[in-house]
């Protein structure tokens, strides 16, 4: 077994590992070990843009961006974090220009910005210009870009090594084990500090727009050594998927002035967002659309609606909205324009459904998305052991496995990737000053051996139960009980049924007896962290007798700020008992209002 | 429907040479070729081993060749090349296992043209102003997602994987007509190396593979262009 020694290890080299890697390998010896090609991460698939209040095409301003984030978290988020969110956002958008990001650019050569979905001029109520953008492909730019800034600057990588363990000393971190996919050698990484910046966990869910690799590996790592888990009931449904697939249809096709119709051909958003209409939080989209199919108005009784940006479409709306260009003229659009701001989207909907949307309106529906819950932290990335506030020496958390909480119960677009940029830069530079600080801690007699454990366990099981079957079992309950609107009644069901199949899935073996490149055995151990992600998102989701952003209970309709205007931090003990803590949420000038759009 | 899959087989721990293996399953006019091979794995073979992650095509990462083309899996639908499907490696880097393949000479040539931001003057306070027609020069080598679909398409890369290959002159080209950088120059002179551009034989079978449909010959083509004349725009 080889051993390796950094200072610092960052896990996962998406946006926020890459930012992390940069700014920590700057003054510690740092390594970012991934279990993807670092430009194979899902920050690639982001499209639509990424906030900030550049006042570049009109006024704009940071607190507008904090009020609207925190408004948009349904007053979940923690509002100091929020507001140093939103006003490092001004610099890193100009840091990743100065990286040399194409950004799309305004006639006067500056930074193009569009509209999104809860993004608002905070004295007319509006929709404002804030997500800076480049095409439909923006996440793709960071990551192309910040990956060329790490070969750049010699970061060092451990591609497709994948982290099964982190190694704890005495409460602190201190390092991890990892599998080299290649050879299926188990490494040992020590290190002082580390990282987790290894995304989101949305494969537990039926229709997605997720990645394959988004197996929730980072916390269902940590949630073994006991540390716990925040807000992981708050899940968002992204209101446009492609219709059966899940793919993202971005929010940019609305910000480009794109509106979605429901089978009887009605506008529906006008009746539940009378003000901002089809650029509403994702969250109350998403529940329209849930509604409208419920209601019988899916297009020919399907579970799906239209999204439509055929040009006169988008012409009509825009005029009976009286929406105008910056310079005072009307908004029109040509099917051209459309072609060239929305290339990918128009791409996806030829490939996978035959469709082209300068002609045709898309089929879609919610489709599983952004995980607001995590790994908790301080805005410095530095991960909680505790609701009390006791951090984990060596231990930091950023981008989507994080819950610091930027997004409290539901996330703006274009957040998430402005999340990874500042906490994955300040997560960077805490762990390196800390590791400046910090000796090596000596590590245990045999760190492996945990790991071992669990991979003889998938190797010798009688083999009576089939991993796929228990995945698309999984899915579906946490689809169906576990998605837009949840009940009592449904999410019992749901935990139900996630243990049993936990109890299943110890049945699971693997054919491949073989080292090399062994996917079955990676595929089936991220099972096991799906499940685990599962069934702690239903625990901490029954608990929250209240509707708030991304959790909506039709037995308790109303949001609660009386008794729930705080975070869930869930632990699971060592015999797998999951018990719930609690911790407020953090309010500067904002008091919680009656949320309308 | 009833689906043929045939696929190339090898487990460097047990076989001695290469094989095909054929699947029968049932699937539907939109199931990608991806969905199938999961199917195959899930159900019928579980050793079956190959890569993905976002299965919409952006992350790179299922480059294969189906029914003899380079695309990727998660691009290619049961509809656009039928019920029997033949899926093979990508040609030209070595086969570790089944559909996987060393992608370390890919990359390696990649990092060869300097395929990062370079501009040594001072950071203004704000961002760099730069025009719509400037930054339409090289919008199009900005969508490169480093599938390699274009460079194990290219004969003369299966000739010597030291030859750059389209891949990575897409990505010298995306800085090269980039009015920000500065250090053009240096890349084409890169790119004028006997591995480089004069290898190219245009026979377009890069801009075919392209599942991001990046106009690969036209850009090579301009970086032929720039080393003759000198210009960049």
């Amino acid at each position: 077994m080889k051993t390796h020694q950094f200072e610092v290890l960052v896990v996962g080299a998406g946006g926020a590992g890459l930012m992390a890697g940069l700014y920590a390998s700057k003054t510690a010896r740092t390594a970012v070990i991934s279990k993807l090609y670092p430009t194979r991460s899902h920050t690639g698939t982001a499209q639509g843009g990424i906030g900030a209040a550049l006042g570049n095409i009109e006024e704009d301003h940071p607190e507008w961006h904090t009020y609207d984030t925190v408004k948009g978290s349904d007053y979940l988020g923690d509002q100091d974090a929020i507001e140093f969110m939103c006003e490092e956002a001004v610099q890193a958008i100009y840091e990743l220009e100065h990286m040399g990001l194409p950004f799309d650019r305004t006639p006067d050569g500056k930074i193009s910005q569009r509209p999104f979905g809860g993004h608002t001029n905070n004295i007319t109520g509006k929709p404002v210009m804030r997500a800076c953008h480049a095409a439909d492909r923006t996440g793709h730019m960071i990551l192309q870009t910040l990956y060329q800034q790490c070969l750049k600057n010699n970061v060092t990588f451990y591609d497709e090594y994948q982290v099964v363990d982190l190694i704890m000393v005495k409460g602190a971190a201190a390092g991890v084990v990892a599998v080299e996919l290649a050879t299926g050698e188990l490494h040992i990484f020590h290190a002082k500090a580390v990282i987790f910046a290894t995304g989101g966990h949305g494969r537990i869910w039926e229709i997605t727009s997720n990645a394959y690799a988004f197996t929730g590996d980072g916390p269902a790592i940590t949630m073994r050594h006991g540390l716990p888990l925040e807000d992981m009931e708050f899940f968002q449904f992204h209101p446009t998927g492609i219709y059966k697939l899940g793919i993202l249809i971005t929010e940019g096709v609305r910000g480009e002035g794109g509106i979605l119709i429901n089978g009887k051909g009605e506008r529906f958003m006008e009746k539940y967002a009378p003000k901002v209409k089809d650029l509403a939080s994702r969250d109350v989209i998403s529940r329209a659309i849930y509604m409208e199919i419920r209601d019988g108005n899916g297009v020919n009784g399907q579970n799906y609606v239209y999204l439509d940006v055929r040009p006169e479409q988008v012409n009509k709306y825009a005029a009976l909205d009286g929406r105008k260009r910056p310079d005072g003229s009307s908004y029109t659009v040509t099917g051209e324009e459309i072609l060239a701001k929305l290339p990918d989207i128009v791409d996806f909907c030829r490939v996978y459904l035959g469709v082209d949307p300068v002609t045709q309106p898309m089929p879609i529906q919610p489709t599983a998305h952004y995980a607001m819950g995590g790994i908790p932290t301080n805005k410095f990335g530095e991960a909680f052991a505790d609701e009390k506030g006791a951090t984990v020496p060596g231990l930091y958390a950023a981008g989507e496995v994080a819950c610091v909480s930027v997004h409290g119960a539901n996330r703006l677009g274009t957040n998430s990737l402005l999340d990874l940029v500042v906490f994955g830069k300040y997560a960077g530079l805490r762990a390196a000053e800390f590791a400046r600080g910090a000796e090596f801690q000596p590590l245990p007699a045999d760190p492996s051996a945990f790991t071992r454990e669990q991979f003889d366990r998938i190797r010798k099981a009688d083999g009576r139960e089939n991993a796929f079957d228990i995945a698309t079992t999984m899915k579906k309950v946490m689809f169906d009980d576990m998605g837009i609107f949840r009940s009592g009644k449904g999410m019992e069901n749901a935990l139900e049924v996630v243990r049993e199949l936990q109890e299943r899935f110890k049945h699971v073996t693997v054919t491949d007896t073989g080292a090399i490149f062994n996917m079955e055995l990676m595929n089936v151990w991220e099972l096991g962290n799906l499940l685990d992600l599962a069934e702690v998102t239903t625990v901490s989701a029954l608990a929250r007798t209240e509707s708030r952003g991304g959790h909506s209970r039709e037995d308790f309709p109303d949001r609660d700020d009386k008794n729930w205007l705080k975070h869930t931090m869930a632990c699971v003990d060592e015999k797998g008992r999951i018990t719930l803590k609690y911790k407020p949420a953090v309010m500067t000038k904002y008091e919680p209002k009656v949320r309308t759009y | 429907m009833e689906i043929t899959i045939k696929v190339f087989r090898y487990n460097p721990e047990k076989d001695k040479k290469p094989s095909y293996k054929t699947y029968k399953l049932e699937g539907i006019e939109t199931d990608r070729v991806l969905d199938l091979l999961e199917k195959v794995k899930g159900y019928q073979d579980g050793t079956l081993s190959f890569r993905r992650s976002c299965a919409h095509g952006i992350c790179g990462s299922d480059a294969m060749r189906i029914n003899g083309m380079n695309r990727l899996a998660c691009k290619t639908l049961v509809r656009d090349v039928g019920t029997k499907i033949t899926v093979e490696p990508i040609l030209g880097l070595r086969v570790i296992k089944d559909l996987i393949v060393d992608m370390g000479p890919f990359f390696d040539n990649y990092k060869k043209v300097m395929p990062w931001f370079i501009n040594n003057d001072p950071e203004p306070e704000k961002e760099r102003y730069q025009s719509p027609k400037a930054r339409a020069l090289f919008d199009d080598t900005t969508k490169c997602i480093l599938c390699a679909c274009c460079t194990t398409s290219c004969p003369s890369f299966w000739g010597s994987d030291e030859y750059l290959g389209p891949a990575a002159f897409v990505n010298a080209h995306r800085f090269i007509f980039d009015d920000r950088d500065q250090a053009a120059g240096e890349r084409l002179k890169i790119v004028n190396d006997v591995m480089g551009v004069s290898r190219c034989h245009t026979v377009f079978n890069c801009t075919l593979a392209c599942p991001r449909e990046i106009q690969i010959t036209k850009a090579i083509g301009e970086l032929k262009m720039a080393l003759v004349d000198g210009k960049l725009d």
